[in-house]
């Protein structure tokens, strides 16, 4: 549904033009899963060719309990190092661009700097740092890491949102009687909202995915998915990968499907769009 | 159109309504709301605290290497001299470089090109969806990197789906080199960033106010003045957080160039990488990494500095 | 039976060698302290053989409860681990890396807690150099004696001070038989322009220079500039016959045909033949390198005792054999032969005829000269 009131004949129209291309981007977007699924079914050691039908991947899965370990040691680091950042991250974004004080030039600059560091030298300046500190690696070595190269991702994404955020709306609200934690909570944590379940979205993958940095900063047994996959590449990446990635792709797709449901289909954020009238 | 908050009127207010609705955190709140100064630093001090810890002081050790140099079997030997500096920026990687910020480039077009659309349906014609739309562009990077690389590669190849289709529809007669070439490395770069532009570009546009749009066609606008007055203006912040997010990961990039490409499309990334690993010269690979973000940095605060720092306050 | 407990205790301390760091305070008190109860437990079953070592000589000694092995991926049996784990009642925390460089990257900065790693012949050269292994006790792996004599005198450890070898292999030309018609058998087919496009090199920097220096009839230990240089020239007019540079992707591409020819180690286009059958393994005749990964233990390794044990125990014949069998890399262990099937025991790609044989050497680290390739490869690759 389209949030405009009428839909003259040439506005939808215009719509379909911009469906059509968005349709095409989702169709690029998912192009190289569709043929990750199809090589899940592959008959075969590899992911090169095709050598036939089999189903014996979805089997050897859920006995390989290494990968599937791997899998939850991945999925609870990401989420909880997405929750820190997130958290944080907004906060300083917050921070950053409803006051104007003194250092701030200085931090905003500093957002920057994790950003342009090779994932190399962060990952191996890290492990020296935490060699040097005498802190032993493990699971929250990583999470550390991770944290530390996530925050400016989702600081910069939240600034953007809160970039234009107008601050007459909390004046009013606490004209109206609210007083400073409602205000935040009621005005313009809604406000943020979209732009910080962006940032956590796009942090969340960053973590999920990240091979150099963990590598260098992960303890004994302490593997993690991409660790398991990138150390597979020399003998074989096998069609086994391929099957947890569809089953990965499958838990997301049913929880998609059951916020949609339980939310009854209504909206999920509530956002500022009328300004206050002057 | 941030402004600060030393909003005299809204401290009046509120403390006047303070004492009717406040409890006692928030009056605390409220007596450190008027010194902006310690909120905004309180705000920012986990972060910077965990950036200090876990990002300055590592990056401080790398430095120290950055001056030392290469041991007999790949040490660091500390010392005091600017040779990697000088090194670093020899003649040899000009041509490196050039093509990393080249193909960075081209690839955060391509994803402002496809990230702007999508992002902008999502938000305007997104409706009750809209979270659904947004979490499906990110729900195919819930798999491994690696796999949808070797995908890419299954697509791409002389005997790909690419080259497959495109010979049976007697496009083409020979199969396309589509593989291990600066086409293929862009196409990586510009798949694996996409939603780092979009995600955003999103962040921005969804608090755009649609009134605006449907008022200056209501006046007449055609859509695309309309877009380019109105709605583009308006969300300059994401696309400037998009274009940083996509172009600054996309130079140092070493894996999609590793995986997608040929022998001649080394990028920065690569050679900084080699030297920590195969190389075994972290001295060198400090010095090269510390010219690259100081290239990086500056390019950054004169953008951001151009295009719009209102925005960005 | 006090007097046993007070000897397994001294031994037992003995025996974890490394540097005292609080780490290795903290681990040595809680192993003695595991030991004290354990002590107690053995006395207890009358000596208690399941977690004892078998053929170690001067006693008995106890086995740490967990010992935690670094190996590249998929390089070992199914049944390896669990085996020793219900033998010697000892858990294996299994962890996989799929470079030498990253491995080295990593210990190098400081990470520790592995008790075997797995480096490649030039690499422990270099951890040597960095002072990053320690000495074995050669008492605890008495079946050091199945191997072949030239695994115990290899140049880059003669007696087995510090490496153990795990499996060994040769680097060589893989091709597509049905595609490429000249006949394979020197480093020449890698500059043959018939087969642009379709060639893949390696992107090690002292491999893909060995393949050039063997070209041009020098040694691919070489410290001689000019003939780097040499080199160097000759694999910059390569450059616009290849595919790319790759060290692992080639057997996906040798499998699926992108890649007709490709500079690649043994295993690997083996691994690339069992899914494309035309796919062949060639030495060419101007010679090769042969390379070892052999097991070693980091200096501040936890349980070095029970590293040993393990190593020993890999190099029981049947257990060496089960692995090569497995794998499909050569054995350096001479007793195995018996267990290992004679379709890779005959097989010339994993096990060379001796005329081969003499054709291959073993890559060494340079130390400071490695400056000079690491320049050339740099230029090679920008130019």
């Amino acid at each position: 549904m389209s949030v405009f009131g009428r839909k003259p004949r040439d506005q939808r129209v215009r719509a379909k033009g911009l469906r059509a291309f968005v349709a095409l981007v989702y169709g690029f977007l998912f192009a190289p899963i569709a043929v990750l699924v199809l090589f899940s079914f592959n008959d075969s050691k590899r992911n090169a060719t095709w050598q036939g039908f089999t189903l014996k991947w979805y089997g050897a899965l859920f006995g390989n309990q290494p990968v599937l370990d791997a899998l939850w040691l991945t999925m609870k680091v990401a989420l909880i190092a997405t929750v820190i950042a997130t958290v944080f991250g907004s906060l300083a974004a917050y921070a950053l661009t409803r006051y104007k004080f003194r250092g701030s030039s200085m931090y905003n600059g500093s957002i920057y700097v994790p950003l342009v560091i090779p994932e190399i030298v962060f990952a191996v300046a890290l492990l020296s740092g935490f060699n040097v500190a005498g802190i032993g690696l493990s699971m929250k070595t990583v999470i550390i890491a991770h944290v530390a190269f996530m925050l400016s991702f989702v600081i910069v994404v939240v600034k953007a949102r809160m970039a234009g955020f107008d601050t007459r709306l909390e004046e009013a609200a606490m004209d109206l009687g609210a007083n400073e934690l409602q205000t935040f909570f009621y005005v313009t944590l809604p406000f943020m909202l979209p732009g910080i379940l962006a940032g956590a979205l796009l942090a969340f993958v960053l973590s999920f995915d990240d091979f150099v940095i963990t590598f260098f900063n992960s303890g004994v047994g302490n593997t993690t998915l991409p660790l398991k996959v990138y150390s597979m590449v020399k003998f074989g990446v096998t069609p086994e990968i391929n099957a947890i990635s569809v089953f990965m792709l499958l838990i997301s797709v049913v929880m998609l499907l059951a916020s949609y449901k339980l939310q009854g289909g209504a909206p999920t954020v509530v956002t500022a769009k009328e300004p206050a009238k002057e | 159109m941030t402004k600060p908050a030393e909003n005299g009127m809204a401290e009046a207010s509120a403390s006047a309504i303070l004492g009717q609705n406040a409890g006692p955190l928030s009056r605390a709140i409220g007596r450190l709301r008027g010194h902006s100064f310690a909120v905004a630093n309180l705000l920012m001090a986990p972060t910077m605290l965990w950036l200090l810890l876990f990002l300055a002081l590592p990056l401080g050790v790398i430095l120290v290497y950055s001056f030392g140099g290469r041991g007999t079997y790949g040490d660091v030997i500390y010392g005091f001299s600017f040779d990697n500096y000088s090194r670093a920026f020899s003649p040899l990687w000009l041509p490196v470089i050039l093509r990393s910020f080249g193909f960075a480039a081209i690839a955060t077009l391509l994803t402002l090109a496809m990230g702007y659309p999508l992002a902008y349906f999502i938000a305007v014609y997104g409706g009750r969806r809209k979270n659904i739309y947004l979490i499906l562009v990110m729900v195919p990077f819930w798999t491994s990197y690696l796999i949808r690389t070797y995908s890419w590669i299954v697509i791409l190849r002389s005997q790909g789906v690419v080259n497959t289709l495109l010979q049976w529809a007697n496009i083409i007669d020979q199969p396309l080199d589509l593989l291990n070439t600066p086409f293929s490395v862009i196409l990586g770069l510009t798949y694996g960033f996409l939603p780092f532009m979009t995600l955003p570009l999103y962040a921005s546009l969804e608090k755009l106010d649609k009134s605006l749009i449907e008022a200056a066609w209501d006046l007449g606008a055609s859509r695309i003045w309309a877009l380019l007055t109105v709605t583009i203006p308006l969300s300059i912040p994401g696309i400037i957080a998009g274009t940083l997010l996509v172009f600054i990961p996309a130079v140092g990039d070493f894996v999609t160039p590793d995986l997608l490409g040929g022998p001649d499309t080394l990028m920065i990334g690569n050679v900084i990488q080699q030297q920590f690993l195969a190389a075994r010269d972290w001295a060198y690979g400090s010095a090269l990494s510390f010219s690259l973000m100081a290239i990086l940095l500056l390019g950054i605060f004169f953008y951001v500095r151009k295009v719009g720092t209102e925005n960005l306050a | 039976m006090k007097k046993m407990d007070k000897e397994l205790r001294v031994m037992a301390l003995d025996g974890l060698a490394g540097p005292m760091t609080r780490r290795g305070f903290i681990k040595r008190a809680g192993a003695a302290g595991l030991l004290v109860g354990a002590s107690g437990f053995i006395a207890a079953c009358g000596g208690g053989e399941t977690t004892t070592t078998a053929a170690a000589g001067g006693g008995t000694q106890e086995l740490a409860k967990e010992i935690y092995f670094y190996n590249w991926s998929d390089y070992i049996a199914e049944d390896t681990i669990p085996n020793f784990q219900e033998e010697f009642g000892v858990k294996v925390v299994y962890d996989n890396y799929s470079s030498n460089d990253t491995l080295l990257a990593k210990l190098q900065s400081g990470a520790t807690g592995y008790d075997i790693i797995v480096p490649t012949d030039y690499m422990i050269t270099t951890m040597l150099g960095l002072d990053i292994l320690q000495e074995i006790d050669l008492d605890n792996v008495p079946n050091v004696a199945n191997l072949y004599q030239r695994f115990r005198e290899a140049p880059f450890d003669p007696g087995n001070k510090y490496s153990i070898p795990w499996q060994w292999g040769t680097t060589g030309i893989g091709y597509n038989s049905a595609k490429v018609t000249d006949w394979v058998d020197s480093w020449d087919m890698l500059w043959n322009e018939a087969y642009s496009g379709k060639i893949t090199m390696m992107s090690e920097i002292r491999d893909v220079f060995a393949v050039a220096l063997f070209r041009l009839g020098y040694s691919p230990n070489t410290r001689d500039a000019a003939q780097i240089e040499e080199a160097k020239q000759m694999l910059i007019e390569q450059k616009s016959l290849l595919k790319h540079y790759t060290s692992d992707t080639y057997i996906d591409e040798l499998a699926s045909e992108d890649a007709w020819i490709s500079h690649g180690w043994s295993g690997d286009v083996f691994q690339a033949q069992l899914e494309n059958e035309a796919v062949m393994y060639s030495v060419p005749n101007e010679g090769s390198l042969t390379w070892v990964d052999s097991m070693c233990i980091p200096k501040d390794a936890p349980s070095k005792h029970t590293a040993e044990v393990f190593m020993n125990y890999i190099h029981r014949p049947e257990v060496a054999a089960g692995i090569s069998n497995y794998v499909y890399y050569a054995s350096p262990n001479e007793a195995a032969e018996e267990f290992i099937s004679s379709e890779i025991l005959e097989d010339p790609q994993i096990y060379p005829p001796q005329e081969t044989m003499d054709k291959l050497v073993f890559l060494e680290e340079l130390g400071e000269d490695t400056e000079l390739y690491n320049t050339a490869y740099q230029e090679l690759r920008a130019s």
